[in-house]
C-alpha cells in the first residue's frame, strides 16, 4: 500500500520505565494479549514495565454510553495519574484504545482548559487526598511495540510470510476509532494512513492490504452494542467491512482495540450462523489477530498457553500452519493447570458442514 | 525616469508592467520561476470562452517584447520591499520609485485532505493536473485506459475551516464546469459528476456554462461533499458522500477523481509583513488600503497591489488590476 504522509505524523513515544494501565475488557476475550505484552517488554525487550494492581478501569466506557459525567471520568484518569506518579513513574501506556481516546482527550482539555485542571486537582484531592502530575510521555501500547518493532524483528523466530509459498502474508489491520480519529496527531500514521499496526506487519515481514472500507468502525461503538435493541448496527457495520475487504483475499486481521478485535471476531461466527457466509479463503472465517499475539507468533510464543488463542472465535489454527508454527492440538483446551476448560460445538465459521443449531447447510 | 519594480511575472504583473512602459514608466519585472507567465503556463483553456491559456498568455510576452526600459529578472525572489528599494533574495538591492506586488497565490496542497488520498491513489488527480493533461493530449488513467465514470470535487482547500482556509476560491466552480464540459468531449460516453456546496457562477457566461453542461453534456451535479476514497479490488476508487438534496449518504465507485484545488494565500505574504511593513487580512491574502477606493493601493505609499495577491480572482480581474494598479502607481509618482 502506498502511502505518503505517515512520516508527517510521528509522536514521541517513551523508550523504556513505562506505567501500564489495563484495559477492562481485553483480559476477558483475548487474555493472554496483555500478559505477552508485559512478557515481551519485560523479558524480549528488557525493559522496564510496572503493572499496577491498583488502577481501576478509566470509566471510559460508562463515559461515552454517557453513564459517567465528564467531572467524575476526569477525577478517576487523575487517580490512575497520581498512582503512577507514586510509583515513580513519568511514562503512562494504557492497553485499551478507549482508554487512550479518553487520556488524550482529557490532556487535551486541561490544557485548553485550565481551570478544569484545577478543578479535577481539586476534586481528586478532597475524594482521595492525593495530588497528580500530568505523564510526560502517553502512549497506547501498540505505539509501544511499533517504537521496539525493529528490535522484535530481530529477536524474531519467524516472519508473516506463507511458509507454504513463501510470499507475505496479506494482513488487514484496523486501529479503532478513538487511536487517531479524534486526535489525528496523537497516532502514528495520523487517521487516514495509519501506519502503528502497518509498520510493525512491515517490519516482520508481511504486506498490508487496502480496501474500500478499511477507514470504517467495527460497529462497537458503545451504544450500538450496550443497548440491546441497536445490536443489528453493530452486526450491520462489521458485516459492511468483513464484505469489503474479502475479495483482498487478507489471511489475517489485526487489531488494535479491545473492541474491534472482540467484534470483528465474533461477528464472523454471528454472520455466518445467521445466514451461512463466511469470508476466509479457505471457507472458514478469517482469524483476527491482537497486535500483542501477532508479535508473540513471530517471537515464539505458545499460542496456547502463552497467547491463549483458544479464545478466538475463529480458528487460528490454519493461519498458524501457514505460518509453519508447530502447535499441540490436544493442548488447546487445556488450562494453566493442564485441566480440560471445555470445548465449544463445532460451528460453520471452523469448518463445520452443519450449523447444528439453525439446520444451514454448508 | 521614475522606475517602477513590478514583483511577479504572472499576468496581473506581466499586464502592470505593459501599461507602466506604456506611459514612459523604467521597469523591472521580477520573477521567481525562469519563465514569465505564472499560473497560467500551465493552463489549458479558460472559461467560459474556452480561449486558449498560450493565447492570453502570447499577446502579453508580446507587448513586451523588445520593450527598450524594461528588465526582466527571471529567478529573481523579492524578500523585503520597500517604495525605495526592493530586496532580493540574493541579496542583491534594487532602488526604485515605487513598487507593485503581483505575486499572486499558491495552489492549495490537496495532500493536506489526506482523506481524498492525492498522492497515494493513482487516478486522484488536481484540476491543475488535469489542465496539464489537457495540455499534453493525455488524459488517461493511470493504466492508460480510458475514464468511464470520473467525479470532480470542489471546495478542496476553500470554504474549508478544517484546513484554515475560510475564503472561497471564487474561480474553482466554474472551472469544474469547464473540465466537465472538456472531458464529455474527450470522452462522450463517459459519466461525469460534479460534487458541490454550492454553484457560484459569478461571471458572465458562467451561468449559461453550468445549464449547457447539465443540458447539454448531461453532467451530473451532486450538492454534497465527499466524505472520503478507497480503492477497490477491481482497481477503481470508491468515494462517500451525502446527497443532501435527497438527505441520503451515497457511496459510487469511479475510475478518477479530480479535486478542485482552491487559492490560498500566497506562501511569502507573511514574510511581506514582517519585512515591509504590509498587512494582511486573516485569510493570509494581503490587505489592500480601502476595498472599493483603494483595491490595488497598499497601506505603505508607493507600493501597490495587482491580482490574486489580495483575494481570489480570475483572469480577467487580474488583468484589469494589473492596469488598475499602474494607473495608481503613475498618479502616485506624479505627486511626488
Amino acid at each position: 500500500m502506498k502511502r505518503s504522509s505517515w512520516t508527517d505524523y510521528q509522536k514521541e513515544i517513551a523508550d523504556n520505565d513505562y506505567y501500564y494501565a489495563r484495559s477492562c475488557i481485553r483480559q476477558n476475550f483475548f487474555p493472554g494479549s496483555e500478559k505477552v505484552f508485559l512478557s515481551i517488554l519485560g523479558k524480549d525487550l528488557g525493559r522496564n514495565i510496572y503493572d499496577d494492581p491498583l488502577h481501576t478501569s478509566c470509566t471510559g466506557i460508562g463515559y461515552h454510553s454517557d453513564v459517567v459525567p465528564l467531572e467524575t471520568i476526569m477525577t478517576v484518569v487523575a487517580r490512575q495519574f497520581a498512582l503512577m506518579n507514586e510509583a515513580g513513574y513519568e511514562n503512562f501506556t494504557s492497553s485499551c484504545i478507549t482508554s487512550f481516546g479518553i487520556y488524550t482527550e482529557l490532556l487535551a482539555t486541561w490544557e485548553e482548559f485550565p481551570e478544569m485542571l484545577d478543578k479535577t486537582r481539586e476534586n481528586l484531592y478532597k475524594a482521595t487526598g492525593r495530588e497528580f502530575k500530568i505523564p510526560k510521555n502517553l502512549a497506547h501500547t501498540s505505539d509501544v511495540i511499533f517504537h521496539h518493532r525493529e528490535e522484535i524483528a530481530q529477536k524474531a523466530k519467524r516472519k508473516l510470510v506463507n511458509a507454504y509459498t513463501g510470499e507475505p502474508l496479506r494482513v488487514v489491520e484496523h486501529i479503532g476509532c478513538h487511536y487517531a480519529k479524534i486526535f489525528p496527531k496523537k497516532g502514528v500514521g495520523g487517521s487516514e494512513f495509519p501506519y502503528v499496526l502497518a509498520g510493525m506487519v512491515e517490519s516482520w515481514g508481511g504486506e498490508i492490504v487496502d480496501y474500500p472500507e478499511r477507514r470504517h468502525c467495527c460497529g462497537f461503538g458503545f451504544r450500538n452494542y450496550l443497548v440491546q435493541a441497536n445490536r443489528g448496527y453493530s452486526i450491520a457495520n462489521s458485516h459492511k467491512k468483513l464484505e469489503s475487504m474479502a475479495p483482498q483475499k487478507p489471511d489475517f486481521i489485526v487489531c488494535n482495540c479491545p473492541g474491534c478485535s472482540m467484534f470483528l471476531d465474533k461477528w464472523q461466527y454471528t454472520i455466518a450462523e445467521m445466514e451461512g457466509t463466511t469470508y476466509g479463503q479457505n471457507g472458514q472465517g478469517i482469524p483476527v489477530l491482537t497486535y500483542e499475539e501477532m508479535a508473540g507468533l513471530i517471537l515464539g510464543y505458545d499460542p496456547w498457553a502463552d497467547l491463549g488463542m483458544q479464545m478466538h472465535q475463529v480458528d487460528v489454527e490454519p493461519l498458524l500452519d501457514k505460518l509453519g508454527i508447530e502447535y499441540d492440538p490436544a493442548a488447546k483446551y487445556l488450562g494453566r493447570n493442564g485441566k480440560y476448560i471445555g470445548k465449544p460445538e463445532a460451528a460453520l465459521i471452523n469448518g463445520c458442514s452443519e450449523d447444528r443449531l439453525y439446520k444451514i447447510n454448508r | 525616469m521614475k522606475h517602477v519594480i513590478v514583483i511577479g511575472g504572472g499576468v496581473a504583473g506581466m499586464q502592470c508592467a505593459s501599461e507602466l512602459l506604456k506611459e514612459g514608466v523604467k521597469v523591472t519585472l521580477l520573477e521567481k520561476e525562469q519563465n514569465t507567465g505564472g499560473k497560467l503556463r500551465n493552463w489549458y483553456k479558460l472559461f467560459p470562452t474556452y480561449t486558449p491559456a498560450e493565447e492570453v498568455l502570447s499577446a502579453l510576452r508580446h507587448k513586451l517584447t523588445g520593450a527598450k526600459n524594461l528588465t526582466i529578472k527571471t529567478g529573481s525572489e523579492a524578500t523585503a520591499i520597500t517604495p525605495k528599494k526592493v530586496t532580493l533574495s540574493s541579496g542583491e538591492e534594487l532602488d526604485c520609485d515605487a513598487a507593485v506586488i503581483a505575486t499572486g497565490f499558491t495552489l492549495f496542497d490537496a495532500r493536506i485532505k489526506e482523506e481524498y488520498g492525492y498522492g497515494i491513489y493513482d487516478n486522484v488527480i488536481t484540476s491543475a493536473d488535469l489542465e496539464q493533461m489537457f495540455t499534453r493530449g493525455e488524459v488517461r488513467l493511470k493504466n492508460g485506459g480510458k475514464p468511464k465514470r470520473i467525479a470532480i470535487l470542489h471546495c478542496v482547500g476553500s470554504r474549508d475551516e478544517k484546513v484554515c482556509q475560510r475564503h472561497c476560491s471564487k474561480v474553482c466552480c466554474v472551472t469544474g464546469v469547464k473540465q466537465a464540459i472538456e472531458l464529455k468531449h474527450l470522452f462522450p460516453e463517459a459519466t461525469v459528476f460534479n460534487f458541490y456546496m454550492d454553484i457560484r457562477m459569478f461571471g458572465p457566461g458562467y451561468e449559461e456554462m453550468y445549464r449547457e453542461a447539465q443540458t447539454q453534456y448531461n453532467v451530473h451535479f451532486v450538492r454534497g461533499r465527499i466524505s472520503e476514497v478507497s480503492p477497490t479490488f477491481d482497481d477503481k476508487l470508491q468515494i462517500k458522500a451525502e446527497d443532501t438534496l435527497t438527505g441520503r449518504p451515497l457511496k459510487m465507485g469511479v475510475d478518477m477523481l479530480v479535486l478542485l484545488v482552491g487559492m490560498k494565500a500566497n506562501d511569502l505574504n507573511s514574510d511581506l509583513v514582517e519585512k515591509s511593513f504590509l498587512k494582511q487580512q486573516p485569510s493570509g491574502f494581503m490587505q489592500p488600503r480601502n476595498s472599493f477606493l483603494g483595491n490595488v493601493e497598499s497601506n505603505v505609499g508607493g507600493i501597490f497591489y495587482a491580482g490574486a495577491v489580495t483575494a481570489p480572482k480570475n483572469v480577467g480581474e487580474s488583468l484589469n488590476e494589473g492596469t488598475a494598479a499602474a494607473r495608481a502607481a503613475i498618479e502616485w509618482l506624479a505627486r511626488k
